[in-house]
């Protein structure tokens, strides 16, 4: 939503609690004990969360995002059905998942998280410093290259290495890229329109040609 | 909400997808352990330590993990600094993508649309919202996180701070300017040493 009006002013909360309501934490917990499974990667949840319609999307606050989202994943591989989500009760046979979040594994998941750097299977095709021009990328599933900087011109500063794909991983499939930040000038994105001097954009390779 | 979350555990319990008490130690970790305090000791080390600040921008994610914060939503760190010339400020405008072994969970703001909308375009406009007015010559990047790399904004170093210990500088370092919105806060005049 890079770019888009009229959501109104920033609004800070001073002395914003972690949470807003006991349901958020729970939302949050089930959220990562789920992805520990590894029933879906998380750029198929970012899909989830993103491919909910715009109306709804924007009017949901973010954790009902993240549950809307959590109970779709769920149905769609059948490890739970609708009519068990409205009362809360099992009907079906529960599907044997290979793992699942242990209380005394939750300390060691989280600190290692989930890297995403691979061994790299072919060379960089670009170079720091190299022009580049992020193309007019509009596939009809889930991507991270951002609709302000597609088919606009800018320079690589920084090579971060191979990375598991978004665009491939939201589709289920095992891919990786090369990652690099691209810097946008301001006026290149925006014209005049703009306080930004410069917007830096991390983009995978095949979202990238030569300028 | 508090219904429909409520069914749902009970039923993700029943099948035995999940554990009730593993999603209390995740809530647990996030309420008590990991938050910004964690990037404001980076921070801090970075103003006290020469060398340490110079492998923070040289190699973010070693530098952090060397004070012991790693894990989920920061296993690729990348620290900016903010100096005279140069104003760094972090948004995720596809989604929320914070950097939470060293800031915790983001703040509403930061995950709503006026934020996640308008920084990109209009950052000096946002920061004059969180009462932030930089200088005209001051050259403002906005750093928006697309993939897993994750951004630690490194605040300027306020005057007067000289021969302060870490722990009081820490004190100082707020999360907004870590995110870039905010400045680290003034020493108070006469404050002790």
């Amino acid at each position: 939503m890079g770019g888009l009006q009229s959501f109104g002013p920033v609004e800070p909360e001073p002395n914003e609690p972690l949470f807003h309501a006991p349901w958020e934490k729970r939302a949050l917990g089930l959220t990562l004990a789920m992805g520990a499974t590894r029933q879906w990667s998380i750029d198929q949840s970012r899909a989830a969360r993103e491919s909910l319609p715009p109306a709804t999307y924007l009017s949901s606050s973010y954790y009902k995002i993240w549950v809307t989202a959590l109970e779709n994943l769920m149905v769609q591989r059948q490890l739970i059905s609708r009519e068990e989500l409205a009362d809360g009760r099992s009907r079906m046979s529960p599907v044997k998942l290979a793992r699942t979040l242990k209380p005394e594994d939750v300390p060691r998941a989280l600190a290692a998280g989930s890297p995403t750097i691979r061994e790299a299977q072919a060379p960089a095709r670009f170079t720091q410093g190299q022009h580049v021009r992020a193309k007019d990328w509009n596939p009809f599933t889930h991507t991270r290259l951002p609709r302000y900087c597609r088919g606009k011109r800018g320079t690589i500063v920084s090579v971060h290495g191979f990375h598991v794909f978004a665009d491939a991983s939201a589709q289920g499939r095992d891919e990786s890229q090369w990652l690099y930040g691209v810097r946008f000038e301001g006026e290149e994105l925006w014209g005049s329109f703009t306080t930004a001097s410069a917007v830096y954009v991390d983009c995978w390779e095949p979202y990238l040609e030569p300028a | 909400m508090d219904l429909r979350v409520r069914a749902l555990e009970s039923l993700l319990v029943e099948k035995g997808y999940v554990d009730s008490s593993a999603i209390d130690r995740v809530i647990e970790t996030y309420e008590t352990k990991v938050g910004p305090r964690n990037g404001a000791r980076v921070v801090a080390k970075a103003w006290s330590d020469r060398e340490f600040r110079a492998w923070l921008l040289q190699d973010a994610s070693a530098a952090i993990a060397s004070l012991g914060y790693t894990g989920r939503q920061g296993e690729h760190m990348v620290a900016l600094e903010n100096t005279q010339q140069v104003h760094n400020v972090v948004v995720c405008t596809l989604c929320s993508c914070y950097p939470w072994p060293v800031l915790g969970l983001p703040p509403v703001w930061y995950k709503s649309a006026p934020y996640r909308s308008r920084v990109v375009i209009d950052p000096r406009g946002v920061l004059e919202e969180f009462g932030v007015e930089l200088a005209p010559g001051v050259e403002v990047r906005v750093w928006d996180s697309t993939a897993e790399v994750r951004y630690l904004v490194l605040p300027q170093r306020p005057a007067g701070t000289e021969g302060w210990s870490e722990e009081q500088l820490a004190d100082l370092v707020t999360r907004n300017s870590m995110i870039g919105t905010g400045l680290a806060k003034q020493p108070r005049a006469g404050a002790a040493r």
